[in-house]
């Protein structure tokens, strides 16, 4: 057990050795497989995102009612009580037009020219929280809301989310299919490397071989450093990422200011991150025992 | 230790390099195998190591039939083994010490103990001082006693060289055959395939004598 831990410690120990022995040209190659895989990563990373921000409106859909411009207290106060009794609601809330103009002029930078304004343009509103309910039914309370009195426009807030999920929907499969694809890119790239490796090193296999070397000791370093370079590679695309999504977020936050909407960027998880080394890693592996099978068998010694 | 039961080795060209071979090397014996070039000595010591395969006949090695052995079994019958090509093999992007190291990583030592075996084995071949110089540095004779350090370092059984005093003077090639009869001495059994006539006067050893692939008696 000691002999088989240190001779895969020596193994590890020469690949490390040989990635920074030649520190330009290994990390130009790793430099590629991390772009590469940095572009399905980042739409993965987007699409995220946008599938959790969306959920939270699919889970407690939003509806905005407006109402009249020339509504009274008494319809307000009619409004709120048909609200608190009707059914599916979980909560709602009551944005009188001051306060909504409030808003306009301190956070969409319109202060100016409400400050102009004679009267007050805005109606009073309502925002209502629902429970989670299919589409149709929330179209059939959007209805009943609309026929109250006073009342003059219903809007469901959430029904873009439908459209983002179907779209989300169909950027997964864009994702799975571009992530197979640079997954076996990825392969070839090692196969090709492992290849110019081993080529490299006719000598030294052959002297190995015998002298008594299995071939699982000639291979051992060999896929090690595949692995190391999948891992190294994703790596730097998971770089790549958190950096871009650092950058983005910088802006996101004026925007989402605009908006009133809590917009940020997630990074990718810590299992995410584990599970994208792993498989590259893996991915790595496999490039590299290819091309190990298909080319040690053809150094024997004379 | 070694034998050869009527072992044929002929090429797909039809060239017999070997004809009907059939001896015995004991244990501990030191023994020289002669002839002119081409006479089947590399042959012969290629076989033993099964790096080459007899048309038939049969070769055992410290009770393992060299020509039946499976290929994953042929790394463990050459640690058995060790050998010093004709052509050197050293490698030279590395030190003396790593060259050295070499069999010792494959068996799969623990770092002091190789150490220590390597210290143990470039000092019994008088290159301890060189120990961290590059192969391309070594005058002939150091090469060549690289080789050796290389081949004893493990401890094998059995010691097989390929004219190892080739292309060196006369006070070389003294000096690499002490080194071989030390080994000798302590119980290796040493085969050492030469055409070296002063070296074959030297010595009080059995002598194989190979004439176009037939042992002469």
């Amino acid at each position: 057990m000691r002999v088989w831990i240190s001779q895969h410690w020596q193994a590890l120990g020469v690949t490390a050795k040989q990635f920074f022995f030649k520190p330009v040209s290994n990390f130009l190659s790793v430099a590629v497989i991390g772009i590469a895989f940095s572009f399905p990563l980042g739409i993965y990373t987007l699409l995220d995102n946008l599938q959790s921000f969306s959920d939270h409106f699919v889970h407690s859909p939003q509806i905005s009612l407006f109402l009249e411009i020339d509504a009274t207290e008494s319809d307000i106060e009619n409004i709120n009580s048909r609200l608190e009794s009707f059914d599916g609601i979980t909560s709602f809330q009551f944005v009188s037009n001051e306060i909504a103009l409030a808003q306009l002029q301190h956070e969409s930078g319109m202060g100016d020219i409400a400050l102009h304004l004679k009267k007050n343009p805005l109606p009073h509103a309502f925002i209502i929280h629902t429970q989670h309910m299919p589409p149709d039914k929330l179209e059939e309370n959007r209805l009943t809301l609309q026929q109250w009195p006073a009342v003059s426009y219903v809007q469901v807030d959430s029904d873009w989310t439908r459209k983002v999920h179907a779209f989300v929907k169909l950027g997964r499969v864009a994702v799975i299919m571009l992530s197979s694809l640079l997954g076996v890119a990825l392969v070839i790239v090692i196969f090709n490397t492992i290849r110019l490796q081993i080529l490299t090193k006719q000598e030294e296999i052959e002297v190995s071989k015998l002298i008594g070397a299995t071939d699982r000791f000639i291979r051992r370093p060999f896929l090690y450093f595949g692995a190391l370079q999948g891992v190294v590679g994703a790596l730097i695309a998971w770089i790549i990422i958190a950096v871009g999504a650092q950058k983005i977020n910088d802006n996101l936050t004026e925007l989402s200011q605009l908006y009133e909407l809590s917009l940020r960027l997630n990074p990718l998880s810590l299992f995410q991150v584990l599970l994208l080394g792993v498989v590259a890693g893996f991915l790595g592996w496999l490039g590299a025992r290819l091309s190990v099978a298909q080319h040690l068998s053809q150094i024997e010694p004379k | 230790m070694i034998t050869f039961d009527k072992v044929y080795k002929r090429y797909p060209d039809g060239y017999e390099a070997l004809t009907n071979l059939i001896f015995t090397i004991d244990a501990g014996e030191m023994v020289f195998i002669t002839g002119h070039s081409g006479a089947g000595k590399s042959t012969l010591l290629k076989l033993i190591a099964a790096i080459e395969k007899p048309t038939s006949g049969s070769i055992t090695v410290s009770d393992q039939i060299v020509n039946k052995l499976k290929k994953s079994m042929v790394p463990f019958l050459r640690r058995s083994l060790g050998i010093i090509f004709q052509d050197q093999k050293i490698l030279y992007d590395r030190t003396v010490f790593a060259n050295v190291m070499l069999p010792l990583q494959i068996h799969g030592f623990e770092k002091s103990v190789m150490e220590r075996r390597v210290r143990a084995a470039l000092d019994k071949v008088g290159l301890l001082n060189k120990e961290k110089a590059y192969p391309i540095t070594l005058s002939g004779g150091e090469k060549q006693r690289l080789c050796i350090a290389r081949a004893v370092v493990h401890r094998p059984l059995i010691l097989i060289a390929d004219e190892p005093t080739a292309n060196l003077d006369v006070a070389y090639a003294q000096n690499i055959m002490d080194v071989f009869r030390s080994f000798h001495q302590v119980g290796v059994t040493v085969l050492i395939a030469t055409h070296d006539q002063t070296i074959l006067n030297d010595s009080t050893a059995r002598i194989l004598s190979l004439n176009q692939g037939h042992l002469m008696v």
